[in-house]
């Protein structure tokens, strides 16, 4: 039986070079949980994500992902998909190729199932229809959906979107949070969220770490929720402050 | 002057002077200093601020033990001319004058505190220069540090090509005709007319000074063997760098600095066997075409000079080359091409590779691989020279 964690990081340090950024990270992320990683611009989020991807070593400390330990790339299938902040989509493949390149390169299936479901999955996320565009004549919202549609071309049980939202007119980013609550509770999808919108985080996270710079560790973890009447005045500010913007 | 869009040095922040003189009509501030205290009253605009600048260093030149900014009379003031008077405070501080702003109204006051007009003032620390075997040293472990990442990334190539042997279906094979076509097919038109100008202008040159000998056919032999064993394989190298590995290195670039190449990799696909190993094969197969080609087309244009300048038969000229030129020559300019084409592919996709930092960091490592791979080219081909002298071929 799979067990209920699907990420445990254990006194992770993460940064650039000499520079550390963030030291002493512990958490977990269960099955099926929706789970935001959230701070201030400059604090580290996308920097863990790129740790938590297998994309740069740890520094300290560990990282297990689905109990396959540290995630390494180039050596076969990573057990996640990931949806990079601007998307990242290869720009000389048009918007259906890109969503079947992992179908193309990891199954057996005929060109006509692949294209299919490359359909599928564009329609999923709103973008049916797009499949013969390119890239480039996308929008930024659009490449993000586009970019979620393959990052979830292969069915995987995990996946992280970096800053999914940031951008976005607020009708977008809310069509945006709803199609990841559906995916989750639906499909028992587990979603890393990388953001620092609050409305966004309020709609889909069951549960929040906050980073911070000062400090260089995490400060607050729980439900975003609670998280609004934290005694910790940084928490307190962050949750509030957001808040007044909406 | 630097062009628009040219690079930056890295340095400090040293605008330009503005160019168009702003101040409209007369100031609509005046200034007056009375021993300790500078009096500055009216409206401070941006427009005037040029002038304003010149009058307060003017006058607080000679400012010794404390100085104040006196703005009681000032009625407005803008963002621009406040932090004016801000950085005439800090610099007079820096001096050792204790200087305060003073006066200003409940308006004026907030722009100044926007302008952290009323925090301590730290001196500036002086970025020390460079000293000259500072810089060369840094240099040097620069140049050791790119030519660590070129050899680093042939072996990543190398690992690669030998994993794609055992599991051909992780390259991306497909992608090998249309950069045949791009680097290839699409360079023949420049590939011809340069190395027809090369085989003329080598006639020409060698005419004049065979025709004093009457050894004017020979200009066939020196033309044959010099474009075949050199010329033809480097100028051709030289458009392949200028055109593809140009265009490899901004392509890869790009990719990296938009995390195409970090999505290749959570997609569980090698961006070696995606994006170099390609370009490498595509390299191989079309530049010792081209090669040939220019070995034929340069031949040709040392004829056509032979012919129309030097009073030699078409048939005289051929006849002369095939017995100058032979197999082994041209075959150590196949040779050549061949390094040739691996070096321009892993320089330029290593330097892709090798790019940050937006569209500034893709044109750095653009010029970069041009830069080291003509460097490239050049020691490639005195080694092989070399090589084939001591062997006597």
């Amino acid at each position: 039986m799979a067990s209920s964690t699907i990420i445990d990081v254990k006194d992770l340090t993460i940064g650039w070079g000499d520079v550390v950024l963030q030291e002493n990270l512990t958490f977990t992320v269960a099955r099926g949980e929706v789970f935001g990683i959230l701070g201030g611009s400059g604090c580290g989020k996308s920097t863990l994500l790129r740790f938590l991807i297998g994309l740069e070593p740890p520094i300290a400390g560990s990282i297990d992902v689905a109990g396959r330990g540290s995630p390494t790339l180039d050596v076969g299938l990573p057990p996640f998909g990931v949806m990079f902040q601007a998307g990242a989509l290869f720009g000389s493949l048009t918007v259906g190729e890109n969503v079947a390149l992992p179908l193309e390169e990891w199954t057996d299936l005929p060109a006509d199932a692949i294209a299919a479901i490359a359909r599928a999955k564009l329609k999923l996320v709103g973008l049916d229809g797009a499949e013969g565009k390119l890239p480039s004549e996308l929008s930024g919202g659009m490449k993000k959906r586009a970019a979620i549609a393959r990052a979830l071309a292969l069915e995987p049980e995990l996946v992280f979107l970096d800053e999914p939202s940031a951008g976005l007119d607020p009708v977008m980013a809310s069509g945006l949070d709803d199609l990841i609550s559906t995916l989750s509770k639906t499909l028992g999808l587990t979603v890393v969220i990388v953001t620092h919108e609050l409305d966004s985080i309020f709609r889909v996270a069951d549960r929040v770490i906050m980073l911070d710079r000062e400090s260089k560790t995490i400060i607050a973890t729980g439900d975003p929720r609670t998280l609004k009447s934290s005694d910790e005045p940084r928490v307190s500010a962050f949750f509030n402050r957001g808040q007044k913007v909406t | 002057m630097r062009p628009v869009g040219a690079l930056r040095p890295a340095g400090p922040f040293v605008p330009r002077p503005a160019r168009h003189p702003a101040t409209i009509g007369a100031p609509t501030y005046q200034t007056e200093r009375e021993g300790p205290t500078l009096r500055i009253k009216g409206d401070l605009r941006l427009i005037d601020a040029a002038a304003l600048w010149r009058d307060v260093h003017a006058q607080t030149g000679d400012a010794s033990g404390s100085l104040a900014l006196d703005l009681s009379g000032v009625g407005t003031a803008d963002g621009s001319a406040v932090a004016l008077l801000v950085e005439l405070r800090n610099e007079l501080t820096a001096r050792g004058v204790k200087a305060e702003i003073v006066g200003a109204n409940a308006a004026v006051e907030t722009i100044v505190n926007l302008y952290s007009g009323h925090d301590d003032v730290t001196k500036r620390k002086k970025r020390k220069p460079e000293g000259t075997v500072a810089q060369l040293g840094r240099s040097a472990v620069e140049v050791s540090r790119e030519a660590k990442g070129i050899f680093d990334f042939f072996g990543s190539m190398l690992l690669t090509a030998f994993a794609l042997v055992r599991r051909p279906r992780a390259g991306h094979w497909k992608e090998v005709a249309p950069l045949c076509e791009r680097a290839g097919a699409d360079a023949i038109p420049i590939v011809l007319l340069i190395n027809f100008l090369v085989g003329s202008v080598m006639a020409f040159q060698s005419a004049n000074q065979l025709k004093m000998f009457g050894a004017n056919i020979y200009v066939a032999d020196l033309v044959g063997i010099s474009l075949t064993r050199e010329l033809a394989p480097l100028m051709t190298a030289i458009i392949v760098c200028g055109r593809s590995g140009a265009a490899f290195a901004a392509e890869i670039g790009s990719m990296k600095v938009n995390e195409e190449i970090d999505a290749l990799r959570t997609l569980g696909l090698s961006p070696f066997g995606w994006l170099v190993v390609p370009r490498v094969i595509a390299l191989l197969l079309v530049v010792p075409l081209l090669t040939l080609i220019a070995d034929f087309i340069g031949i040709t244009g040392g004829l056509v000079v032979g012919v129309t300048d030097l009073d030699l038969t078409t048939r005289g000229y051929l006849i002369e080359t095939l017995k100058a030129v032979h197999g082994w020559d041209v075959l150590t300019g196949l040779i050549k091409s061949v390094v040739f084409s691996v070096a321009i592919a892993l320089i330029a996709c290593q330097q892709g590779f090798a790019a940050s930092g937006g569209a500034e960091g893709v044109g750095k490592r653009t010029t970069s691989t041009v830069v080291t791979t003509l460097f490239a080219l050049v020691v490639i081909d005195a080694l092989f020279t070399a090589l084939f002298r001591a062997f006597g071929v």
